[in-house]
Protein backbone atom coordinates (compact mmCIF):
# COMPACT_ATOMS: atom_id res chain seq x y z
CA UNK A 1 0.00 0.00 0.00
CA UNK A 2 1.41 3.35 -0.91
CA UNK A 3 2.08 5.91 1.75
CA UNK A 4 0.28 9.24 1.57
CA UNK A 5 0.27 12.11 3.98
CA UNK A 6 -3.10 12.78 5.62
CA UNK A 7 -1.99 15.65 7.76
CA UNK A 8 1.18 17.44 8.61
CA UNK A 9 1.98 19.33 11.78
CA UNK A 10 4.43 22.15 11.09
CA UNK A 11 6.31 24.08 13.77
CA UNK A 12 3.32 23.95 16.06
CA UNK A 13 3.76 25.99 19.21
CA UNK A 14 1.07 26.13 21.82
CA UNK A 15 0.62 27.87 25.14
CA UNK A 16 -2.03 28.14 27.81
CA UNK A 17 -1.71 31.85 28.56
CA UNK A 18 1.88 32.35 29.65
CA UNK A 19 2.58 28.66 30.00
CA UNK A 20 4.20 27.23 26.90
CA UNK A 21 3.31 23.58 26.43
CA UNK A 22 4.34 22.70 22.86
CA UNK A 23 7.62 24.09 21.52
CA UNK A 24 7.47 23.70 17.79
CA UNK A 25 6.24 20.24 16.86
CA UNK A 26 6.71 18.94 13.32
CA UNK A 27 5.08 15.62 12.63
CA UNK A 28 3.61 13.77 9.64
CA UNK A 29 0.39 11.80 9.93
CA UNK A 30 0.10 9.13 7.26
CA UNK A 31 -3.12 8.11 5.62
CA UNK A 32 -4.67 4.85 6.83
CA UNK A 33 -1.95 4.41 9.39
CA UNK A 34 -2.03 4.51 13.16
CA UNK A 35 0.25 7.05 14.76
CA UNK A 36 0.91 6.64 18.46
CA UNK A 37 1.85 9.57 20.68
CA UNK A 38 3.81 8.46 23.71
CA UNK A 39 5.65 10.26 26.44
CA UNK A 40 5.63 10.90 30.17
CA UNK A 41 2.59 12.45 31.84
CA UNK A 42 2.30 16.19 31.27
CA UNK A 43 4.49 16.26 28.16
CA UNK A 44 1.71 17.69 26.00
CA UNK A 45 0.15 14.70 24.23
CA UNK A 46 -3.43 15.67 24.99
CA UNK A 47 -2.67 19.28 24.13
CA UNK A 48 -1.29 18.26 20.74
CA UNK A 49 -4.23 15.98 20.02
CA UNK A 50 -6.73 18.70 20.88
CA UNK A 51 -5.11 21.02 18.34
CA UNK A 52 -6.28 18.70 15.56
CA UNK A 53 -9.95 19.38 16.21
CA UNK A 54 -9.61 22.95 17.44
CA UNK A 55 -10.84 22.05 20.93
CA UNK A 56 -8.60 24.77 22.33
CA UNK A 57 -10.69 27.40 20.54
CA UNK A 58 -13.27 27.01 23.28
CA UNK A 59 -10.95 28.66 25.77
CA UNK A 60 -9.73 32.22 25.66
CA UNK A 61 -6.22 31.64 27.01
CA UNK A 62 -5.15 29.17 24.30
CA UNK A 63 -2.59 30.46 21.81
CA UNK A 64 -1.38 28.68 18.69
CA UNK A 65 1.47 29.32 16.33
CA UNK A 66 2.37 27.16 13.35
CA UNK A 67 0.10 25.03 11.22
CA UNK A 68 -1.55 21.69 10.72
CA UNK A 69 -2.05 21.00 7.03
CA UNK A 70 -4.86 18.66 6.13
CA UNK A 71 -4.22 16.68 2.95
CA UNK A 72 -5.01 16.32 0.11
CA UNK A 73 -5.99 20.00 -0.18
CA UNK A 74 -3.22 21.11 2.17
CA UNK A 75 -5.41 23.52 4.04
CA UNK A 76 -4.15 24.81 7.37
CA UNK A 77 -6.89 23.75 9.79
CA UNK A 78 -5.52 26.09 12.44
CA UNK A 79 -6.12 29.05 10.12
CA UNK A 80 -8.36 31.76 11.47
CA UNK A 81 -10.44 31.67 8.29
CA UNK A 82 -11.40 28.03 8.85
CA UNK A 83 -14.50 27.35 10.90
CA UNK A 84 -13.64 25.02 13.79
CA UNK A 85 -17.02 23.35 13.22
CA UNK A 86 -15.87 22.12 9.82
CA UNK A 87 -12.69 20.72 11.32
CA UNK A 88 -14.60 18.94 14.08
CA UNK A 89 -17.06 17.45 11.63
CA UNK A 90 -14.18 15.87 9.72
CA UNK A 91 -11.97 14.90 12.65
CA UNK A 92 -13.50 12.85 15.47
CA UNK A 93 -12.19 12.60 19.00
CA UNK A 94 -12.48 10.29 21.97
CA UNK A 95 -11.47 12.01 25.18
CA UNK A 96 -9.21 10.82 27.97
CA UNK A 97 -12.15 10.72 30.41
CA UNK A 98 -15.43 9.27 29.16
CA UNK A 99 -17.95 12.07 28.64
CA UNK A 100 -21.29 10.65 27.58
CA UNK A 101 -24.25 13.01 27.44
CA UNK A 102 -26.86 12.45 30.16
CA UNK A 103 -29.19 11.14 27.46
CA UNK A 104 -30.05 7.67 26.24
CA UNK A 105 -27.44 5.38 24.71
CA UNK A 106 -29.18 5.72 21.35
CA UNK A 107 -29.21 9.51 21.47
CA UNK A 108 -25.53 9.55 22.41
CA UNK A 109 -24.43 7.49 19.44
CA UNK A 110 -26.81 9.23 17.06
CA UNK A 111 -25.82 12.71 18.19
CA UNK A 112 -23.30 13.40 15.44
CA UNK A 113 -25.91 12.49 12.84
CA UNK A 114 -28.49 14.65 14.54
CA UNK A 115 -26.12 17.61 14.49
CA UNK A 116 -25.66 17.08 10.76
CA UNK A 117 -29.41 17.14 10.24
CA UNK A 118 -29.86 13.44 9.38
CA UNK A 119 -33.54 12.59 9.82
CA UNK A 120 -33.94 9.17 8.24
CA UNK A 121 -34.73 6.84 11.12
CA UNK A 122 -33.68 3.60 9.42
CA UNK A 123 -30.31 5.09 8.51
CA UNK A 124 -29.75 6.33 12.05
CA UNK A 125 -30.65 2.97 13.57
CA UNK A 126 -28.37 1.16 11.19
CA UNK A 127 -25.47 3.48 11.95
CA UNK A 128 -26.03 3.26 15.70
CA UNK A 129 -26.00 -0.52 15.58
CA UNK A 130 -22.90 -0.66 13.41
CA UNK A 131 -21.00 1.82 15.59
CA UNK A 132 -21.91 0.00 18.77
CA UNK A 133 -20.85 -3.29 17.15
CA UNK A 134 -17.51 -1.76 16.20
CA UNK A 135 -16.92 -0.40 19.68
CA UNK A 136 -17.84 -3.80 21.15
CA UNK A 137 -20.79 -2.49 23.12
CA UNK A 138 -23.64 -3.86 21.05
CA UNK A 139 -24.17 -7.03 23.05
CA UNK A 140 -24.45 -5.16 26.33
CA UNK A 141 -26.40 -2.22 24.98
CA UNK A 142 -28.84 -3.62 22.42
CA UNK A 143 -31.57 -4.26 24.97
CA UNK A 144 -31.19 -0.94 26.72
CA UNK A 145 -30.69 1.56 23.92
CA UNK A 146 -33.18 3.91 25.54
CA UNK A 147 -31.79 3.82 29.06
CA UNK A 148 -29.48 6.60 30.21
CA UNK A 149 -25.86 6.38 29.16
CA UNK A 150 -24.70 7.64 32.54
CA UNK A 151 -25.91 4.37 34.08
CA UNK A 152 -23.21 2.48 32.16
CA UNK A 153 -19.96 1.50 33.84
CA UNK A 154 -16.86 3.59 33.21
CA UNK A 155 -15.48 1.18 30.62
CA UNK A 156 -18.82 0.89 28.88
CA UNK A 157 -19.06 4.67 28.79
CA UNK A 158 -15.67 4.86 27.12
CA UNK A 159 -16.76 2.37 24.46
CA UNK A 160 -19.93 4.38 24.02
CA UNK A 161 -17.84 7.48 23.36
CA UNK A 162 -15.85 5.53 20.79
CA UNK A 163 -19.08 4.45 19.12
CA UNK A 164 -20.31 8.03 19.16
CA UNK A 165 -17.17 9.22 17.40
CA UNK A 166 -17.35 6.40 14.82
CA UNK A 167 -20.98 7.01 13.90
CA UNK A 168 -20.16 9.98 11.68
CA UNK A 169 -17.28 8.23 9.86
CA UNK A 170 -14.58 10.82 10.56
CA UNK A 171 -11.59 11.18 8.24
CA UNK A 172 -9.19 11.23 11.15
CA UNK A 173 -9.90 9.74 14.54
CA UNK A 174 -8.16 11.10 17.62
CA UNK A 175 -8.02 8.70 20.55
CA UNK A 176 -6.79 9.99 23.91
CA UNK A 177 -5.95 6.94 26.02
CA UNK A 178 -9.10 5.16 24.87
CA UNK A 179 -8.41 2.03 26.88
CA UNK A 180 -7.15 3.47 30.15
CA UNK A 181 -10.47 2.61 31.86
CA UNK A 182 -11.02 -0.74 30.17
CA UNK A 183 -10.47 -4.33 31.25
CA UNK A 184 -8.10 -6.52 29.22
CA UNK A 185 -10.87 -8.05 27.12
CA UNK A 186 -12.39 -4.72 26.09
CA UNK A 187 -8.89 -3.38 25.56
CA UNK A 188 -8.12 -6.21 23.15
CA UNK A 189 -11.39 -5.58 21.41
CA UNK A 190 -10.58 -1.88 20.95
CA UNK A 191 -7.11 -2.71 19.70
CA UNK A 192 -8.60 -5.08 17.14
CA UNK A 193 -11.04 -2.35 16.18
CA UNK A 194 -8.18 0.06 15.60
CA UNK A 195 -6.50 -2.47 13.32
CA UNK A 196 -9.79 -2.92 11.53
CA UNK A 197 -10.47 0.81 11.14
CA UNK A 198 -7.08 1.51 9.57
CA UNK A 199 -8.58 0.50 6.24
CA UNK A 200 -10.87 3.52 6.29
CA UNK A 201 -9.58 6.09 8.72
CA UNK A 202 -6.38 7.65 9.84
CA UNK A 203 -5.84 7.32 13.57
CA UNK A 204 -3.79 9.21 16.10
CA UNK A 205 -3.73 7.54 19.50
CA UNK A 206 -2.26 8.65 22.81
CA UNK A 207 -1.39 5.82 25.09
CA UNK A 208 0.63 5.12 28.19
CA UNK A 209 0.90 1.46 27.37
CA UNK A 210 4.00 0.89 25.27
CA UNK A 211 2.83 -2.64 24.54
CA UNK A 212 -0.37 -1.26 23.16
CA UNK A 213 1.48 1.32 21.09
CA UNK A 214 3.75 -1.40 19.73
CA UNK A 215 0.78 -3.66 18.94
CA UNK A 216 -1.49 -1.20 17.20
CA UNK A 217 0.61 1.58 15.74
CA UNK A 218 2.53 1.91 12.51
CA UNK A 219 4.33 5.07 13.53
CA UNK A 220 5.27 6.39 16.92
CA UNK A 221 6.09 9.88 18.10
CA UNK A 222 7.88 10.22 21.43
CA UNK A 223 7.29 13.52 23.17
CA UNK A 224 9.11 14.94 26.12
CA UNK A 225 8.43 18.28 27.86
CA UNK A 226 6.65 19.76 24.88
CA UNK A 227 9.19 18.66 22.29
CA UNK A 228 8.96 15.92 19.73
CA UNK A 229 12.05 13.89 20.47
CA UNK A 230 11.77 11.12 17.97
CA UNK A 231 9.41 10.02 15.24
CA UNK A 232 9.65 6.85 13.23
CA UNK A 233 8.22 3.49 12.34
CA UNK A 234 7.01 1.81 15.49
CA UNK A 235 9.11 -1.35 15.13
CA UNK A 236 12.19 0.81 14.84
CA UNK A 237 11.29 3.04 17.82
CA UNK A 238 10.60 0.14 20.15
CA UNK A 239 13.53 -2.02 19.13
CA UNK A 240 16.15 0.44 18.10
CA UNK A 241 15.50 4.03 19.25
CA UNK A 242 17.94 6.65 18.03
CA UNK A 243 17.64 9.10 20.88
CA UNK A 244 18.93 8.35 24.36
CA UNK A 245 15.79 9.85 25.97
CA UNK A 246 13.50 7.63 23.92
CA UNK A 247 15.50 4.63 24.94
CA UNK A 248 15.35 5.63 28.59
CA UNK A 249 11.58 6.03 28.36
CA UNK A 250 10.82 2.75 26.62
CA UNK A 251 13.12 0.82 28.88
CA UNK A 252 11.33 2.34 31.86
CA UNK A 253 14.22 4.34 33.23
CA UNK A 254 12.06 7.44 33.59
CA UNK A 255 8.59 8.75 32.96
CA UNK B 1 6.31 14.05 74.49
CA UNK B 2 2.82 14.79 75.67
CA UNK B 3 1.58 12.54 78.37
CA UNK B 4 -1.67 10.68 78.03
CA UNK B 5 -3.22 13.03 80.58
CA UNK B 6 -2.26 16.11 78.59
CA UNK B 7 -3.84 14.64 75.50
CA UNK B 8 -7.05 13.80 77.34
CA UNK B 9 -7.24 17.29 78.85
CA UNK B 10 -6.69 18.79 75.44
CA UNK B 11 -9.51 16.72 73.97
CA UNK B 12 -11.83 17.68 76.85
CA UNK B 13 -11.18 21.36 76.28
CA UNK B 14 -11.93 21.14 72.59
CA UNK B 15 -15.02 19.04 73.19
CA UNK B 16 -16.30 21.76 75.51
CA UNK B 17 -16.08 24.37 72.75
CA UNK B 18 -17.73 21.98 70.32
CA UNK B 19 -20.59 21.70 72.76
CA UNK B 20 -20.85 25.47 73.30
CA UNK B 21 -21.03 26.10 69.58
CA UNK B 22 -23.61 23.38 68.95
CA UNK B 23 -25.77 24.74 71.76
CA UNK B 24 -25.60 28.31 70.45
CA UNK B 25 -26.52 27.12 66.98
CA UNK B 26 -29.44 25.11 68.25
CA UNK B 27 -30.76 28.04 70.30
CA UNK B 28 -30.65 30.38 67.33
CA UNK B 29 -32.43 27.81 65.19
CA UNK B 30 -35.14 27.29 67.82
CA UNK B 31 -35.61 31.04 68.21
CA UNK B 32 -36.18 31.48 64.49
CA UNK B 33 -38.41 28.42 64.22
CA UNK B 34 -40.56 29.27 67.22
CA UNK B 35 -41.15 32.81 66.01
CA UNK B 36 -42.19 31.52 62.61
CA UNK B 37 -44.44 28.82 64.03
CA UNK B 38 -46.12 31.27 66.43
CA UNK B 39 -46.80 33.57 63.52
CA UNK B 40 -48.28 30.82 61.38
CA UNK B 41 -50.38 29.36 64.21
CA UNK B 42 -51.70 32.79 65.21
CA UNK B 43 -52.55 33.66 61.61
CA UNK B 44 -54.18 30.26 61.01
CA UNK B 45 -56.30 30.35 64.18
CA UNK B 46 -57.81 33.64 63.10
CA UNK B 47 -57.92 33.07 59.36
CA UNK B 48 -58.59 29.42 58.59
CA UNK B 49 -62.26 29.32 59.71
CA UNK B 50 -62.98 32.16 57.29
CA UNK B 51 -61.66 30.23 54.27
CA UNK B 52 -64.71 28.86 52.50
CA UNK B 53 -65.59 28.47 48.86
CA UNK B 54 -67.55 31.71 49.04
CA UNK B 55 -64.44 33.54 50.14
CA UNK B 56 -62.85 32.71 46.77
CA UNK B 57 -65.88 33.54 44.66
CA UNK B 58 -66.98 36.85 46.20
CA UNK B 59 -65.84 40.34 45.41
CA UNK B 60 -64.76 42.63 48.22
CA UNK B 61 -67.70 44.27 49.94
CA UNK B 62 -68.61 46.85 52.55
CA UNK B 63 -69.78 43.95 54.72
CA UNK B 64 -66.88 41.94 56.06
CA UNK B 65 -68.89 38.74 56.20
CA UNK B 66 -69.80 38.90 52.52
CA UNK B 67 -66.41 40.07 51.25
CA UNK B 68 -64.13 37.73 49.32
CA UNK B 69 -60.91 37.70 47.37
CA UNK B 70 -62.20 36.91 43.89
CA UNK B 71 -60.77 40.00 42.22
CA UNK B 72 -57.60 39.72 44.29
CA UNK B 73 -56.66 36.15 43.41
CA UNK B 74 -57.64 36.59 39.77
CA UNK B 75 -55.51 39.74 39.76
CA UNK B 76 -52.57 37.97 41.39
CA UNK B 77 -52.90 35.14 38.89
CA UNK B 78 -52.96 37.47 35.87
CA UNK B 79 -50.05 39.53 37.16
CA UNK B 80 -48.01 36.37 37.84
CA UNK B 81 -48.61 35.09 34.31
CA UNK B 82 -47.55 38.41 32.85
CA UNK B 83 -44.51 38.50 35.13
CA UNK B 84 -43.50 34.99 34.09
CA UNK B 85 -43.95 35.82 30.41
CA UNK B 86 -41.71 38.88 30.71
CA UNK B 87 -39.08 37.62 33.10
CA UNK B 88 -38.45 33.99 32.10
CA UNK B 89 -37.36 34.49 28.46
CA UNK B 90 -35.36 37.60 29.30
CA UNK B 91 -33.72 36.11 32.39
CA UNK B 92 -32.86 32.77 30.83
CA UNK B 93 -31.54 34.39 27.66
CA UNK B 94 -29.42 36.82 29.67
CA UNK B 95 -28.09 33.99 31.86
CA UNK B 96 -27.22 31.82 28.86
CA UNK B 97 -25.56 34.77 27.15
CA UNK B 98 -23.44 35.61 30.18
CA UNK B 99 -22.32 32.00 30.66
CA UNK B 100 -21.92 30.74 27.12
CA UNK B 101 -21.30 33.73 24.89
CA UNK B 102 -19.83 36.75 26.68
CA UNK B 103 -16.09 37.03 27.01
CA UNK B 104 -14.91 36.84 30.58
CA UNK B 105 -13.37 40.30 31.07
CA UNK B 106 -13.87 43.39 33.20
CA UNK B 107 -17.05 44.40 31.35
CA UNK B 108 -18.69 41.09 32.20
CA UNK B 109 -17.44 41.43 35.76
CA UNK B 110 -19.13 44.81 36.10
CA UNK B 111 -22.34 43.43 34.61
CA UNK B 112 -22.19 40.50 37.00
CA UNK B 113 -21.70 42.78 40.00
CA UNK B 114 -24.60 44.97 38.92
CA UNK B 115 -26.96 42.05 38.51
CA UNK B 116 -26.20 40.93 42.04
CA UNK B 117 -26.76 44.52 43.21
CA UNK B 118 -30.06 44.71 41.35
CA UNK B 119 -31.31 41.73 43.33
CA UNK B 120 -30.74 43.72 46.53
CA UNK B 121 -32.47 46.97 45.57
CA UNK B 122 -35.57 47.72 47.68
CA UNK B 123 -38.62 46.75 45.71
CA UNK B 124 -40.31 50.13 46.10
CA UNK B 125 -37.54 51.61 43.96
CA UNK B 126 -38.72 49.39 41.14
CA UNK B 127 -42.19 50.79 41.71
CA UNK B 128 -40.93 54.36 41.35
CA UNK B 129 -39.07 53.51 38.17
CA UNK B 130 -42.11 51.72 36.77
CA UNK B 131 -44.35 54.67 37.60
CA UNK B 132 -42.09 56.96 35.59
CA UNK B 133 -41.37 54.59 32.73
CA UNK B 134 -44.39 52.36 32.20
CA UNK B 135 -47.18 54.57 33.52
CA UNK B 136 -46.09 58.09 32.49
CA UNK B 137 -43.69 57.54 29.57
CA UNK B 138 -45.13 54.49 27.86
CA UNK B 139 -48.68 55.28 28.99
CA UNK B 140 -49.46 51.69 29.89
CA UNK B 141 -51.69 52.88 32.71
CA UNK B 142 -52.19 51.30 36.09
CA UNK B 143 -52.73 47.98 34.40
CA UNK B 144 -51.95 44.29 34.78
CA UNK B 145 -49.33 44.78 32.06
CA UNK B 146 -47.56 47.51 34.03
CA UNK B 147 -47.64 45.35 37.16
CA UNK B 148 -46.34 42.31 35.29
CA UNK B 149 -43.50 44.30 33.74
CA UNK B 150 -42.60 45.84 37.10
CA UNK B 151 -42.50 42.54 38.96
CA UNK B 152 -40.79 40.99 35.95
CA UNK B 153 -37.94 43.48 36.30
CA UNK B 154 -37.89 42.87 40.04
CA UNK B 155 -37.34 39.13 39.71
CA UNK B 156 -35.16 39.28 36.60
CA UNK B 157 -31.89 39.26 38.57
CA UNK B 158 -32.97 36.20 40.55
CA UNK B 159 -33.73 34.32 37.35
CA UNK B 160 -30.46 35.41 35.74
CA UNK B 161 -28.41 34.36 38.73
CA UNK B 162 -30.09 30.95 39.15
CA UNK B 163 -29.87 30.30 35.41
CA UNK B 164 -26.16 31.01 35.49
CA UNK B 165 -25.66 28.76 38.49
CA UNK B 166 -27.55 25.94 36.84
CA UNK B 167 -25.49 26.31 33.67
CA UNK B 168 -22.24 26.49 35.57
CA UNK B 169 -22.99 23.14 37.18
CA UNK B 170 -22.69 21.44 33.78
CA UNK B 171 -19.17 20.04 33.43
CA UNK B 172 -17.04 21.37 30.60
CA UNK B 173 -16.47 17.83 29.39
CA UNK B 174 -20.09 17.76 28.22
CA UNK B 175 -19.65 20.94 26.18
CA UNK B 176 -16.44 19.57 24.72
CA UNK B 177 -18.18 16.33 23.79
CA UNK B 178 -20.86 18.27 21.97
CA UNK B 179 -18.50 20.59 20.12
CA UNK B 180 -16.24 17.67 19.24
CA UNK B 181 -19.17 16.07 17.42
CA UNK B 182 -19.31 19.16 15.23
CA UNK B 183 -22.21 20.85 17.00
CA UNK B 184 -22.61 24.60 16.68
CA UNK B 185 -22.87 26.84 19.69
CA UNK B 186 -26.62 27.08 19.36
CA UNK B 187 -26.97 23.29 18.96
CA UNK B 188 -24.88 22.79 22.07
CA UNK B 189 -27.09 25.17 24.00
CA UNK B 190 -30.33 23.78 22.57
CA UNK B 191 -29.45 20.09 22.93
CA UNK B 192 -27.39 20.14 26.11
CA UNK B 193 -27.04 23.33 28.10
CA UNK B 194 -30.75 24.17 28.32
CA UNK B 195 -32.09 20.64 28.94
CA UNK B 196 -29.47 19.86 31.57
CA UNK B 197 -29.96 23.13 33.41
CA UNK B 198 -33.74 23.26 33.10
CA UNK B 199 -34.25 21.80 36.60
CA UNK B 200 -32.17 24.54 38.18
CA UNK B 201 -33.76 27.19 36.00
CA UNK B 202 -37.26 26.08 36.92
CA UNK B 203 -36.36 26.12 40.58
CA UNK B 204 -35.20 29.71 40.19
CA UNK B 205 -38.33 30.66 38.31
CA UNK B 206 -40.62 29.24 40.98
CA UNK B 207 -38.68 30.89 43.78
CA UNK B 208 -38.76 34.22 41.99
CA UNK B 209 -42.51 33.96 41.36
CA UNK B 210 -43.13 33.07 44.98
CA UNK B 211 -41.30 36.26 45.84
CA UNK B 212 -43.27 38.28 43.31
CA UNK B 213 -46.63 37.02 44.51
CA UNK B 214 -46.10 38.61 47.92
CA UNK B 215 -44.81 41.95 46.62
CA UNK B 216 -46.97 44.91 47.60
CA UNK B 217 -44.97 48.11 47.68
CA UNK B 218 -44.08 48.46 43.99
CA UNK B 219 -47.67 47.72 42.97
CA UNK B 220 -49.07 50.33 45.31
CA UNK B 221 -46.51 52.75 43.89
CA UNK B 222 -47.68 52.23 40.33
CA UNK B 223 -51.23 52.78 41.55
CA UNK B 224 -52.89 49.41 41.90
CA UNK B 225 -56.42 49.89 43.19
CA UNK B 226 -57.30 48.65 46.62
CA UNK B 227 -60.97 48.07 45.93
CA UNK B 228 -61.97 46.25 42.76
CA UNK B 229 -65.37 44.69 42.31
CA UNK B 230 -65.03 43.39 38.76
CA UNK B 231 -62.85 40.94 36.85
CA UNK B 232 -60.47 41.66 33.97
CA UNK B 233 -61.77 41.13 30.43
CA UNK B 234 -62.05 37.44 29.60
CA UNK B 235 -58.99 36.19 27.68
CA UNK B 236 -61.13 34.18 25.26
CA UNK B 237 -63.70 35.73 22.99
CA UNK B 238 -66.29 34.23 20.64
CA UNK B 239 -65.09 36.15 17.58
CA UNK B 240 -61.86 35.36 15.73
CA UNK B 241 -59.02 35.31 16.66
CA UNK B 242 -60.71 34.08 19.87
CA UNK B 243 -57.86 35.27 22.02
CA UNK B 244 -58.30 38.58 23.68
CA UNK B 245 -55.43 40.45 25.27
CA UNK B 246 -57.50 43.39 26.52
CA UNK B 247 -57.19 42.08 30.09
CA UNK B 248 -53.57 43.18 30.06
CA UNK B 249 -54.70 46.81 30.12
CA UNK B 250 -57.33 46.37 32.85
CA UNK B 251 -56.94 47.75 36.36
CA UNK B 252 -56.37 45.14 39.03
CA UNK B 253 -55.69 44.37 42.64
CA UNK B 254 -53.63 41.54 44.13
CA UNK B 255 -53.92 39.51 47.30
CA UNK B 256 -51.34 41.31 49.45
CA UNK B 257 -52.93 44.67 48.55
CA UNK B 258 -56.37 43.34 49.39
CA UNK B 259 -54.97 42.13 52.67
CA UNK B 260 -53.39 45.51 53.36
CA UNK B 261 -56.68 47.21 52.55
CA UNK B 262 -58.62 45.07 54.99
CA UNK B 263 -56.00 45.46 57.71
CA UNK B 264 -56.19 49.22 57.49
CA UNK B 265 -59.89 49.20 58.42
CA UNK B 266 -60.90 49.66 62.03
CA UNK B 267 -63.46 46.81 62.20
CA UNK B 268 -62.08 43.52 63.57
CA UNK B 269 -64.18 41.43 61.12
CA UNK B 270 -62.10 42.76 58.26
CA UNK B 271 -58.95 41.73 60.10
CA UNK B 272 -60.21 38.16 60.00
CA UNK B 273 -60.51 38.45 56.24
CA UNK B 274 -56.96 39.75 56.12
CA UNK B 275 -55.72 36.81 58.19
CA UNK B 276 -57.50 34.38 55.89
CA UNK B 277 -55.88 35.99 52.84
CA UNK B 278 -52.56 35.81 54.64
CA UNK B 279 -52.98 32.09 55.23
CA UNK B 280 -53.77 31.55 51.56
CA UNK B 281 -50.72 33.55 50.48
CA UNK B 282 -48.55 31.64 52.91
CA UNK B 283 -49.85 28.31 51.65
CA UNK B 284 -49.18 29.30 48.06
CA UNK B 285 -45.63 30.34 48.87
CA UNK B 286 -45.04 27.10 50.76
CA UNK B 287 -46.44 25.02 47.91
CA UNK B 288 -44.33 26.86 45.35
CA UNK B 289 -41.16 26.51 47.39
CA UNK B 290 -41.93 22.87 48.06
CA UNK B 291 -42.34 22.35 44.33
CA UNK B 292 -39.00 24.01 43.74
CA UNK B 293 -37.28 21.73 46.24
CA UNK B 294 -38.92 18.68 44.71
CA UNK B 295 -37.86 19.69 41.20
CA UNK B 296 -34.33 20.31 42.32
CA UNK B 297 -33.93 16.94 43.99
CA UNK B 298 -35.53 15.15 41.04
CA UNK B 299 -33.21 16.77 38.52
CA UNK B 300 -30.21 16.23 40.70
CA UNK B 301 -30.93 12.52 40.65
CA UNK B 302 -31.42 12.50 36.89
CA UNK B 303 -28.42 14.62 36.02
CA UNK B 304 -25.36 12.86 37.25
CA UNK B 305 -22.30 13.22 35.15
N1 LIG C 1 -6.21 24.06 30.63
C1 LIG C 1 -4.92 24.15 30.96
N2 LIG C 1 -4.41 25.30 31.45
C2 LIG C 1 -3.12 25.41 31.79
N3 LIG C 1 -2.22 24.42 31.68
C3 LIG C 1 -2.64 23.24 31.19
C4 LIG C 1 -4.02 23.04 30.81
N4 LIG C 1 -4.15 21.78 30.37
C5 LIG C 1 -2.94 21.21 30.47
N5 LIG C 1 -2.03 22.08 30.97
C6 LIG C 1 -0.60 21.81 31.20
O1 LIG C 1 -0.01 21.52 29.94
C7 LIG C 1 0.94 20.46 30.06
C8 LIG C 1 0.60 19.36 29.10
O2 LIG C 1 -0.65 18.79 29.48
P1 LIG C 1 -1.31 17.61 28.67
O3 LIG C 1 -2.65 17.41 29.22
O4 LIG C 1 -1.20 17.88 27.22
O5 LIG C 1 -0.35 16.39 29.07
P2 LIG C 1 -0.44 14.87 28.66
O6 LIG C 1 0.80 14.56 27.94
O7 LIG C 1 -1.71 14.56 27.97
O8 LIG C 1 -0.40 14.15 30.09
P3 LIG C 1 -1.17 12.84 30.59
O9 LIG C 1 -0.41 11.69 30.04
O10 LIG C 1 -1.04 12.91 32.08
O11 LIG C 1 -2.56 12.90 30.12
C9 LIG C 1 0.91 20.04 31.52
O12 LIG C 1 2.03 20.62 32.16
C10 LIG C 1 -0.36 20.61 32.05
O13 LIG C 1 -0.21 20.97 33.40
MG1 LIG D 1 -3.44 13.50 28.45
Amino acid sequence: MELNLRAEVKNLEFSYGEKKVLNGITLPIYENRVTALIGPSGCGKTTLLRCFNRMHDLYANAQYKGEILLYPDKRNILGKEIDPMEVRMRIGMVFQKPNPFPKSILENVAYGLRVRGVKKQSFIEERVERSLQQAGLWKEAKDRLNSPATALSGGQQQRLCIARALATEPEILLLDEPTSALDPISTRHIEELIQELRKDVTIAIVTHSLHQAARVSDYTAFMYLGDLIEFGKSDQIYTNPKDQRTENYITGRFG
Amino acid sequence: MESQQDILANIKRRQFWDFVFALTGLMSLLFALITLITLIVDLSLTGVPRITLDFFTSFPSRFAGKAGILSAWVGSFCVMITTAFCAIPLGVAAGVYLEEYSKKNWVSQIIELNIINLAGIPSITYGLMALGLFVYQLKLGQSILTAGLTLGLLVLPIIIVTTREAIRAIPNAIREASYAMGASKWQTIRHHILPYSSGGIMTGVIISLSRAIGETAPLITIGALTFIAFLPTAPISDVPPFINLKWLMDPFTVMPIQMFNWLSRPQAEFHVNAAATGVILLMMTLIMNGGAIYLRSRFRKKMKW
